[in-house]
């Protein structure tokens, strides 16, 4: 079923606040084989003029992928998950995330197109602070396989 | 100008703990069972772990690890990660573009898999000076 391109500009209401706790900053930064200091040693960050550990640039995806189940699971659009493939990721940041940040997340649906058979989403994810400070914006594009 | 390459081992081990961390449980990426099921060689690594380890070369050419201000890629090919202790390896190069006069430095990033391309349009901006 193609996607239906009215959804195109629709905006969701704001996520509930995502805590991001030191200890996750770590455990990612870890699973990655970061090893700078300022992703672990808070006085390390303070060194860079961060108020706590520093988050590798693509910690937002952990806040942003929860998120934007928001517009892959609404109904009303009708993604069907089993065919969804990643195709494009993209961040532009206005500051690094840090420990200690409360994210919310507020999506877009800036794209739908069908061609070839195939279903394209761009999504657009404005992550700020509780406080209204924009953090960092995120762009995801998705493959809808179609039908073989 | 080219910067120097980078290489990063990726084995079965490091899919489960970036499983862990980041909270993408997808199956594809720790059971080969549901990864050939769904047409796949085998179990891939996921397309944000490539991400984040072409963030850390990004980081490491950048010298610092908050000097990213844009970085963005297309995933066009499958990291396919056999079941031993080696993994696979994936090398990073880039070339920067451009060094623009307010101090940010464009990259075009590669990174290749066993020879082949994994991403396109992989692209990194970074803050040069502090």
């Amino acid at each position: 079923m193609p996607l239906d391109p009215s959804f195109v500009g629709r905006t969701y209401p704001p996520t509930a606040p995502y805590q991001v706790g030191r200890e996750k900053i770590r455990e990612f930064a870890s699973a990655i084989g970061a090893t700078d200091p300022a992703h672990h040693d808070p006085e390390a960050a303070r060194a860079l003029g961060h108020p706590d550990v520093v988050a590798p640039p693509t910690f937002p995806v952990i806040v942003t992928m929860a998120a934007s189940s928001q517009i892959i699971e609404d109904p009303a659009l009708g993604v069907d998950y089993s065919r969804l493939v990643h195709g494009d990721q993209r961040f532009a940041y206005t500051r690094p995330v840090v420990a200690g940040d409360e994210l919310v997340c507020t999506n877009t649906i800036e794209d739908v197109s069908t061609r070839g058979g195939h279903g394209f989403l761009t999504t657009r994810t404005d992550v700020s602070t509780v406080g209204g400070e924009p953090v960092v914006a995120v762009w995801a594009r998705y493959v809808i396989r179609g039908e073989a | 100008m080219e910067l120097p390459a980078q290489t990063f081992q990726v084995t079965r081990a490091d899919l489960v703990r970036y499983a862990g961390a980041s909270g993408d449980f997808n199956p594809i990426h720790w059971s080969d069972r549901v990864a050939t099921k769904v047409g796949l060689p085998g179990v891939i690594a996921h397309g944000m772990f490539t991400m984040a380890l072409v963030g850390r070369a990004v980081t490491g050419w950048a010298g610092s690890p908050d000097a990213v201000v844009e970085y963005g890629v297309r995933f066009t090919r499958p990291v396919v990660v056999p079941d031993d202790d080696q993994g696979t390896e994936i090398e990073v190069t880039a070339r920067v573009r451009e060094v623009t006069e307010d101090g940010l430095t464009r990259l075009e990033v590669t990174a290749t898999c066993l020879g082949e391309k994994v991403l396109s349009q992989a692209r990194a901006t970074i803050r040069t000076a502090r």
